[in-house]
């Protein structure tokens, strides 16, 4: 499930329900799709709605933060928290992508 | 380990019973009170191994993953996911943070979360024999830990 809306130069993706492989593949198409219309400066992906993350979803954050460093621009992630902001944690994330509290 | 409950469960290879295996772990689980981070824990460790069955398992193959969870008398869980898919002919490189074996968006980090997340994990394959992978976490730890302390 995902929602958006525009800020400033920012693009603001809401996600929510669970992120897994099945579900971060219909997450990237949507995402660029939106990447490739609005052409942010800064990708703002707000996760504190997500009841559940695999390492899926830190593939699908990785895939993004290239898309976005292509045309100059950055990925941050908000609201992290419980077992999602876990997996962020483990996987060194933060050193490539802005953390909102 | 003495066993107190027991499950097995054979599903098919796709991505959509990757969210059924690990939400039937943690129904199986609930009956023991885990914690919500034992829980979660448990369930994105699950997820990463169904997950490494069916992407690079069985690829682009459908086949039957087995998850079998047993739960001990002293509250020590044990997962085995088994996939008779392709095998994995180097193991430890497998299990490298950041070696993803496809070309795509994998992070390479099923093995990492599942080593960080449970308190075991082995793996047993071979190529064209299937990979099977145990897992094994002990609920109640933490409060043990903390009540000793």
């Amino acid at each position: 499930m995902l929602a958006y809306r525009l800020r400033g130069g920012d693009l603001i993706v809401t996600l929510s329900g669970e992120l897994d492989q099945l579900s971060a593949d219909g997450a990237r198409r949507e995402v660029d799709a939106l990447i490739a219309e609005y052409r942010p400066r800064r990708l703002v992906l707000e996760v504190g709605h997500l009841e559940f993350m695999d390492s899926s979803g830190i593939g699908m954050v990785i895939g993004r933060y290239k898309v976005m460093r292509r045309s100059g621009g950055s990925v941050a992630v908000r609201g992290a928290r419980g077992a999602v902001e876990k997996v962020f944690a483990l996987s060194g994330l933060y050193e490539i992508v802005e953390r909102l509290a | 380990m003495q066993i107190k409950n027991e499950i097995c469960v054979d599903f098919l290879s796709r991505m959509e019973n990757v969210a059924f295996a690990r939400l039937t772990v943690a129904a199986f689980l609930l009956a023991e009170d885990p914690t919500l981070e034992e829980l979660g824990d448990i369930k994105t460790a699950v997820s990463e191994a169904v997950t490494n069955a069916i992407v690079h398992g069985y690829r682009a193959a459908t086949g039957t993953v087995r998850m079998r969870a047993r739960l001990g008398a002293e509250g020590d869980v044990e997962i085995e996911i088994v996939d008779n898919g392709c095998g994995i002919a180097d193991i430890a490189q497998a299990r490298k943070p950041f070696f993803s074996g496809d070309g795509g968006e994998r992070a390479g980090m099923g093995f990492l979360v599942m080593e960080s997340f449970m308190d075991s994990v082995e793996v047993e394959s071979a190529p064209g024999e299937g990979t099977m992978v145990r897992m094994r976490k002990r609920l109640g730890a933490a409060q043990t830990a903390a009540a000793r302390a």
